[in-house]
């Protein structure tokens, strides 16, 4: 299975349904794809939409009913639209019941950088500070080393988004939690050693003894 | 209120000015308004808003142009031509966490010196501010924004000047339309008095200074 299509469609077993949902851009978007039938979750566009359906046909979309990115989305019957002070209210008032973000480095205590790269990449942080900060559950989802380089790490060398620690990474390689501020190991991706994955994630990690396969 | 042409609108304001404007990417963006500052050539202007959308879009036509000095906004990340005026100094960019920046527009129309919030606390956001504890949780004190001229897009607006939105073109558009001194309207459709019914105001006519006349 394609590297992204594991980590969204494992993320996609964490909904619930009644549950409200902000996915950010990119393999966190994907997670909608894998929300099984009988799953009904209300997805957040922060810009100002609950009830985000898929992206329309080509020619049907409304130039006026985007996501967060400005790409035509559907809204879903029983969608609602708001201004944006709402829809961050939504979002640090604690009502967002899981938020999935990308994440350019997380540490072993899961603290969370994922919005700037000092004297290179300085998009501003949109959404994600208050995202990570406020909502009930969060989650990332990303490739668990980039260009070689584990991306868990034992601390953050670039600049934090929250002072809260995420709940859950999940990778192409595993699933991994922080219960009392740890970096724990629940889950291989299928085929993955444990070997494997401590081998490629620099933080020290907390084995227990079973350690499952994600069931995809 | 007064209608006027996008013209005449746009003529109120001096360079230098600070504006807000409303949209996200582009989307509730007053094109009409935007358009008309490029034509006026407008300058040195500080804008508030979610972001510079995209080159040759909404506010990345203003940065396309050369007239703005200072933005205070959540994201330049997909606008490219930002970026580059930032780092040869052309431009000052402050980035503020899209909820605090929200928050702080709609504390500067609600008479309020700012808020406090968590979001921000542990990182580069908290360096300068005061931070409070308040029952135990620390928080910044996050200051009101206001400004000389806000330019929010509505998608109905009443020949009085009573607004409502669409959709996602709602965005920062009602809550900039309280935070200025001067409101600036531009709206898809001009419609008679009672079309819009008193529950689906979402902005009342005596915050609309000027309503900018369709055709």
């Amino acid at each position: 299975m394609d590297p992204q299509a594991i980590i969204a469609k494992r993320i996609a077993q964490e909904l619930r349904s009644g549950m409200l949902v902000n996915l950010g851009i990119g393999i966190p978007t994907m997670v909608a794809n894998f929300v099984p039938s009988d799953v009904k979750v209300f997805f957040q566009s922060e810009n100002g939409l609950i009830g985000t359906g898929a992206i329309p046909e080509q020619g049907m979309g409304h130039r006026l009913l985007t996501d967060a990115g400005g790409r035509p989305v559907t809204a879903l019957p029983g969608a609602c639209t708001f201004d944006s002070a709402m829809s961050f209210g939504l979002i640090r008032g604690g009502h967002v019941d899981i938020t999935v973000l990308g994440a350019l480095q997380v540490d072993a205590h899961g603290l969370l950088a994922n919005w700037m790269i000092p004297g290179k990449m300085v998009p501003g942080m949109g959404g994600a500070m208050d995202l990570v900060t406020g909502a009930k559950r969060v989650i990332v989802a990303m490739q668990h080393t980039a260009k070689g380089k584990p991306k868990i790490v034992n601390k953050c060398t670039l600049p934090l988004t929250s002072e809260r620690p995420i709940d859950l990474v999940v990778s192409e390689m595993a699933v991994i939690a922080f219960p009392g501020g740890r970096a724990t190991l629940l889950e291989r991706a299928p085929g993955v050693t444990t070997e494997q994955v401590v081998a490629a994630t620099e933080a020290k990690l907390a084995i227990p003894d079973k350690i499952p396969e994600m069931q995809l | 209120m007064q209608t006027v042409s996008a013209a005449e609108a746009i003529s109120k304001i001096p360079d230098g000015a600070t504006l807000m404007i409303g949209g996200f990417m582009g989307v509730g963006t007053p094109e009409r308004l935007v358009d008309e500052l490029v034509r006026q050539g407008k300058r040195n202007l500080t804008v508030i808003a979610n972001d510079t959308a995209l080159p040759g879009r909404g506010i990345g036509k203003l940065v396309d142009a050369g007239l703005v000095s200072r933005t205070i906004a959540s994201h330049i990340g997909l606008n490219p031509e930002t970026q580059k005026q930032m780092i040869a100094g052309k431009m000052t960019v402050d980035l503020v966490p899209q909820g605090t920046l929200i928050e702080r527009i709609r504390a500067g129309g609600y008479g309020l010196g700012g808020v406090l919030t968590p979001t921000g606390v542990g990182t580069v956001v908290e360096e300068g501010k005061q931070k409070v504890q308040v029952n135990g949780k620390s928080y910044l004190v996050e200051t009101a924004l206001h400004a000389q001229f806000a330019l929010v897009e509505a998608f109905l607006a009443d020949y009085m000047g009573n607004l409502s939105y669409a959709l996602t073109a709602r965005n920062f558009n009602p809550v900039i339309a309280m935070a200025a001194d001067t409101t600036i309207v531009a709206a898809e459709h001009i419609v008679p008095v009672g079309l819009i019914a008193p529950d689906h105001v979402v902005t009342p006519a005596p915050l609309v200074d000027y309503l900018v006349t369709n055709g």
